[in-house]
């Protein structure tokens, strides 16, 4: 095997940044070129739903690249194929040797409906995305918001703290069924309604429609919305359309083993693109978050350049999301066979845990506000620990008082 | 060696403490707080794990 002397990191999110970064923590000193679609440099996605929306003085935190990591970095360069027989990148003439790549385009936001020339129909995933978004609200824009997920939902939240009219519409009869269940769910529901912002479920866009600028959204059962900005938060699809072709295993995503190789030698993949046996639950995932971003960049470029330690990749799913001034945080999965609210109560204003069961095992911990309580729960489930423990753990932490 | 946290950096998410949940704990302002300031002995390669999970970068070891 020879050794690897160039890294080649396709995607300049997350994922790719850090990448960067750990394979020169794990000692690569040989070449890294960094290739990204977006014309910015590196920046993070979650405050463009969150901080980016709300505070006076909006930025985006840089993913900054210290000069240190020696990463050449080929912005507004979309990837265009994968050689894998020949090792290498193809940004449309050119083509980028590598050793070891690490794919990690990441996903694209789902616009289901084509804006036809509309203005004022966003989805909200990239840097522009958010500027426009926030641009919309400032200039006091009725809004509608059709998807009721974590982003559609910070948006919502973003319109209330400015006073603004807001409608979420869901196609589901409960918002976020699949991300927290049918129970929590509904409690994320009510702090919608509580909050003031309108939750349409069980109905569907029949059609966006305006002269030049959106003006209104028909719903399927006839009712009309007036609006202003429509925030389509319809969820993502993995970018992978640029190794359509390549050889490589795409099912809805990179399909990978274990150590997020993706079948060809020196091919890895890390973040929303990636499909994986996760150890921790012994199943195949594709996570679209930040934090398992960070995770799996790190483990596949640590294999990429050291492929003979490889290492699986294990990681507890986790997510957080800012509503109303009040912070959701999601560990580990939504089981269905038992959840059981061991702290608080849903349209409470103290802390909320709910745990989540499978079988005899801890599978999942929600909290509202529990900051100083999720991890620990995370923790139990990385540790495989049965249902008995995590209850047994709920109960002595009651008992010490949480630190805080 | 000491663990530094660059609060700057931090943002309190915890994957630290959902490793080392005894030595790292963020509390309900999303503050972390050290709960030793170098890795107790035997330890070493759990808290090496946690720095390096950092999603932040925000944590080093340092001698």
């Amino acid at each position: 095997m020879t050794r690897v002397r160039r890294l080649v990191v396709v995607g300049a999110g997350l994922a790719g940044v850090r990448a960067a970064e750990s394979a020169r923590q794990a000692g690569f000193d040989g070449t890294i070129t960094m290739i990204g679609a977006e014309t910015h440099l590196p920046y993070d996605r979650p405050p463009l739903s969150k901080a980016f929306l709300d505070d006076a003085e909006p930025s985006v935190p840089e993913l900054v690249i210290g000069d240190e990591l020696g990463v050449e970095l080929l912005l507004g360069t979309p990837a265009t194929g994968l050689d894998t027989a020949a090792r290498a990148v193809l940004t449309g003439e050119r083509r980028v040797p590598y050793d070891a790549v690490v794919l990690a385009t990441g996903a694209s936001a789902r616009n289901v409906f084509e804006p036809d020339g509309l203005t004022g129909v966003h989805t909200l995933r990239t840097r522009d995305d958010a500027v426009a978004v926030r641009r919309a609200l400032d200039a006091g824009a009725r809004t509608v918001v059709v998807g009721a997920g974590f982003i559609g939902s910070e948006v919502a939240s973003g319109a209330r703290r400015r006073g603004l009219g807001v409608v979420v519409v869901e196609a589901q009869p409960v918002p976020l069924v699949r991300a927290v269940g049918e129970r929590m769910g509904a409690m994320c529901a009510d702090l919608h309604r509580h909050h003031g912002t309108g939750l349409r479920c069980g109905v569907s866009v029949a059609a966006i429609e305006g002269a030049g600028h959106v003006e209104r959204v028909v719903l399927s059962d006839g009712s009309v919305l007036p609006a202003d900005l429509v925030v389509v938060g319809a969820g993502a699809t993995p970018a992978t359309e640029w190794l359509d072709g390549s050889g490589l295993e795409l099912d809805d995503g990179v399909v990978c083993d274990e150590t997020l190789c993706a079948g060809p030698p020196g091919v890895y993949a890390a973040g929303d693109l990636a499909r994986w046996p996760n150890p921790v639950f012994g199943r195949s995932m594709r996570l679209e978050h930040w934090t398992a971003a960070a995770e799996q960049a790190r483990v596949a470029a640590r294999n990429a350049v050291d492929p003979a330690a490889a290492k699986p990749c294990s990681t507890v799913p986790y997510f957080w999301s800012d509503w109303y001034g009040r912070r959701i945080q999601f560990a580990g999965i939504p089981a269905s066979d038992e959840v059981r609210i061991v702290e608080g109560e849903p349209g409470g204003n103290a802390p909320l845990v709910a745990l989540y069961r499978e079988g005899d095992r801890l599978a999942g911990a929600l909290t509202v506000d529990g900051r100083a309580r999720v991890m620990k729960y995370r923790a139990l489930i990385q540790r495989g620990a049965s249902w008995e423990q995590a209850l047994a753990h709920h109960t002595e932490t009651n008992r010490q008082g949480v630190p805080g | 060696m000491r663990i530094i946290v660059d609060r700057g950096r931090c943002t309190g998410q915890g994957m630290c403490e959902s490793l080392v949940p005894d030595l790292f704990e963020v509390d309900d302002d999303g503050v972390l707080e050290l709960k030793a300031d170098a890795p107790p002995e035997g330890r070493l390669a759990e808290v090496e794990e946690a720095v390096a999970c950092c999603p932040n970068v925000a944590l080093r070891l340092e001698r």
